[in-house]
């Protein structure tokens, strides 16, 4: 039995032991601290009662709550889908092209819209809508394929160049440089006609050239004034708006390589309503027509 | 001579096969991991041939067998602490800014988020705690059993072993090399060879323990050895996998679907239990009271804290996965363990803090000693935040988000970086035999930087993450979610800047710490004032005069 040693600054015990000059304390747990961990083990338990927690041979203990994770979703999803259920059939049932825009059914539709834009459409068209390089900006009134609600509520439905949807957006712009249709001077000289006529460029001699090429290429979608034709989805080339940019390198890839960009079957993704809030959102954005 | 051709002729057969493997791999990222193993078996070879003593080998000389404990393996352990520490640090403080400015991602695959952050954690955690743990458990276990290290050999082996492996998982991230499990990202063939690595450990501490000349055990190696048995385990059990080729880098998990989920999250959360709570604990608990020259506060509370830390630990790991495919009951039992593992977690703060009692005035005065108490404020913080964030209604919030990350960084630099940083301290002057460190005032800035850097860190997170999740949840009067996705990110980037600039302090002290270090290394005693004097005014100093003559 060894002397104790007592320890000055604390009055208490040593365990007598010393390691490289560490001695230990002999003082008692903290009653605080073994409450408060009895505490939690008793929470524990009346938790793993309440709760869904011991695994049996085939099923595991429901708890007596009776709660789960699965029956907690389906109940939320449940109530969301009641408070809204009468406003969503409305929506579903109205024809959206003709929908009064003052009616309460179109301020819901809009705002309904705008939550379904947020999950859909961001990925490319941003979160204010004003697309980027290659994704259309739905802010403006430079449209496509058309800006009223009809036509919107179309290209939703149906999308973009969709293999499988005889009622997609469709048409397809020459590859003129891969495909050989034009030589690469003659391009060059199609790129400042269509900048000429964008005023981005004065008059030049390469302009000149290209005009004929214009007319004999390019007028029969894009149209003699170059001003565009929804039905083929050939953009107005004389405004200030270039979806893959008017810059000289850009319009001589588009008219070497084409464009097609793609859009969604939306028709296929989600149901009538959100559909028709989509169309009235993006109808409300600014361009609608 | 025979040990030498033995060793030598090993290291040139591993470079042989590396060479093999090399030449056979499938892809081109095996072939230069293998190339990395080729070099540092030469490396090794040439090492081996170089220092081999051929004079003793030739019997003509005799040099007197070295007495006392093996430190050599602790001082090259300081410098890569210190090295891995600063490489990932930085490596942290990059991807921050990163996250602030994408355009710092540089267009690269190899500069990419995606692989510098398994880069920036394994950095800091493998690389620069695993680096703090081996070396201070080296020290610690000749010290408190009173025995040389056994095997100096096996320890050389492991010192630089761990090294290789450190090389291979970082080219490995860089290269696109990985499994896929967080802090378990490299591929089959280094968990291989980190096995070998830590049965060696093992080996070195188990047989130190043994050939121990005290009675006792002390409480710093159960710490210790704990997290280099429960270690091992994880890293077996969730490393289960099936190479596609023997020449190639790619693998597949023994586990699929939630299994595998499960197996990585008890893996990952004991990660986070054995490695950088028990094996530091395994450090607080020797050099918190060698440096307050105080007894541990309570040997009982530290015994029970041990047992009940270690027996709760390894069944909190599913709290990782609340809300997903994991069945609720197994949501539920990683709740509530990790509930009540809180006081066991606090025990040890209890325990580090108390010991001051009697010693408190030297947080005045030692900075080493401010912050070792600010370690142990952290993580008693993160050890009370951790158990509330796995509560489901509070994950239900938190989780996804970046008081994730705060949480993770108010442990891993106020606990983890803080600890360290105060036992290589301690350390440097004594592995040097210096009289003491190169400047002490320079441990105070780096104490202030550190905290600062801290303080801004976890505080910006704290509020991005709790605005994060609160507007992802955000729903109007309408029925509708008022954000969208890039919304939320936009509204991060002022906090994603705050703690850049936390990130931006944490380096700063980390590199005041390394100058201190190589000065006291290089032997360099910087003139300065003592931090902290007793009032001393020589006018007063002589004898009162009499009042009258």
């Amino acid at each position: 039995m060894t002397e104790q040693k007592i320890d000055e600054a604390t009055g208490v015990a040593t365990k007598g032991h010393e390691w490289d000059g560490i001695e230990e304390l002999d003082t008692p747990l903290p009653r605080w601290w073994l409450w408060t961990f009895y505490a939690t083990i008793l929470f524990a338990i009346g938790y793993c009662i309440a709760y869904p927690a011991i695994p049996l041979l085939h099923r595991a203990t429901s708890g007596v709550l009776g709660w789960s994770s699965r029956g907690d979703l389906a109940h939320d999803m449940r109530a969301a889908d009641a408070a809204g259920a009468a406003t969503r059939a409305a929506i579903a049932r109205a024809d959206i092209a003709t929908l009064d825009p003052q009616s309460p059914l179109m301020q819901a539709a809009v705002a309904g819209g705008r939550a379904a834009f947020k999950v859909n459409c961001t990925t490319c068209h941003g979160a204010g809508a004003a697309g980027s390089k290659g994704y259309p900006n739905l802010n403006d009134d430079d449209w496509l394929w058309g800006g009223d609600r009809a036509a919107i509520h179309q290209t939703l439905v149906h999308g973009i160049r969709q293999p499988d949807d005889a009622a997609t957006r469709l048409s397809q712009m020459p590859a003129f440089g891969r495909d050989g249709i034009l030589k690469p001077d003659e391009i060059q000289d199609l790129v400042s006609y269509v900048r000429l006529i964008a005023r981005k460029e004065p008059a030049s001699a390469g302009a000149r050239r290209g005009a004929p090429l214009f007319a004999a290429n390019c007028a029969i979608c894009h149209g003699a004034d170059a001003k565009g034709n929804r039905q083929f989805g050939a953009p107005n080339l004389t405004d200030a708006i270039w979806l893959y940019g008017g810059d000289r390198d850009g319009l001589t890839a588009t008219i070497t390589n084409a464009r097609a960009g793609v859009m969604p079957a939306w028709g296929n993704r989600l149901d009538a309503a959100t559909i028709n809030m989509l169309t009235a959102y993006v109808h409300s954005l600014g361009g609608g027509e | 001579m025979d040990a030498l051709l033995f060793r030598s002729g090993g290291w040139f057969c591993a470079f042989l096969l590396a060479v093999v493997a090399c030449m056979l791999a499938v892809d081109s990222a095996f072939a230069i991991q293998m190339g990395i193993v080729a070099v540092a078996a030469l490396v090794t070879l040439v090492a081996t041939l170089r220092q081999a003593d051929f004079e003793t080998l030739g019997g003509r000389s005799g040099r007197p067998v070295a007495t006392g404990y093996y430190d050599d393996v602790i001082r090259w352990g300081v410098i890569a602490t210190m090295f891995w520490g600063l490489a990932g640090f930085l490596a942290g403080l990059y991807i921050a800014l990163q996250l602030a400015f994408p355009a710092l991602n540089l267009g690269l695959e190899y500069s990419s988020f995606g692989r510098l952050r398994p880069l920036h954690t394994s950095a800091v955690i493998f690389a620069f705690g695993g680096n703090a743990l081996i070396c201070t458990s080296f020290w610690v276990v000749q010290r408190t059993c009173r025995a040389r290290l056994a095997f100096p050999a096996l320890a050389r082996f492991v010192f630089w072993g761990y090294q290789l492996f450190i090389v291979l998982a970082a080219t490995g991230y860089l290269l696109g090399i990985t499994e896929g499990r967080e802090y378990a990202e490299p591929e089959w063939y280094v968990d291989i060879w980190l096995t070998i690595i830590w049965v060696s450990y093992l080996a070195v501490y188990l047989g130190t323990i043994v050939r121990r000349s005290e009675p006792h055990i002390y409480v710093a190696n159960w710490f210790y050895l704990s997290f280099i048995v429960t270690v091992a385990m994880l890293h077996l059990v969730n490393n289960m996998s099936m190479p596609v080729s023997l020449f190639g880098s790619k693998s597949y998990s023994a586990f699929a679907g939630v299994q595998d989920a499960l197996t990585q999250w008890w893996y990952g959360h004991n990660a986070v239990g054995f490695f950088l709570t028990a094996g530091f604990l395994g450090m607080m608990y020797y050099f918190v009271p060698k440096q307050a020259e105080r007894p541990v506060y309570s040997y009982r509370l530290s015994i029970v804290h041990f047992w009940s830390l270690i027996f709760l630990y390894i069944w909190a790991g599913p709290h990782h996965l609340h809300y997903t495919a994991l069945p609720d009951w197994a949501q539920t039992l990683g709740m509530v363990f990790s509930v009540m593992l809180w006081m066991p977690s606090w025990g040890g703060m209890i325990n580090g803090l108390m010991t001051l009692s009697g010693a408190w005035d030297k947080v005045r005065t030692d900075p080493i000693i401010r912050m070792m108490v600010l370690a142990l404020a952290f993580y008693g913080m993160s050890t009370f935040e951790g158990p509330m964030m796995s509560v489901k209604a509070v994950n239900s919030l938190s989780h996804y988000t970046d008081w994730t990350i705060g949480h993770v960084h108010s442990g891993a630099l106020g606990w983890n970086g803080m600890i360290t940083f105060a036992a290589i301290y301690f350390l440097t002057p004594r592995l040097w035999g210096r009289t003491r460190l190169y400047s002490l005032r320079m441990i105070n800035w780096h104490f202030w930087a550190a905290t600062l850097g801290i303080v801004l860190y976890a505080s910006s997170m704290w509020v991005a993450g709790i605005m994060q999740g609160l507007m992802w949840r955000e729903y109007g009067a309408d029925g509708y979610l008022v954000y969208a996705f890039a919304d939320v990110i936009a509204a991060m980037k002022p906090y994603y800047l705050i703690r850049a600039t936390g990130g931006i302090l944490y380096l700063a002290g980390a590199l005041i710490m390394a100058w201190n270090i190589a000065q006291t290394i290089r032997g360099k005693l910087r003139d300065e004032a003592p931090l902290a004097d007793a009032p001393y005014d020589p006018a007063l100093d002589k004898p009162i005069q009499p009042v009258a003559a």
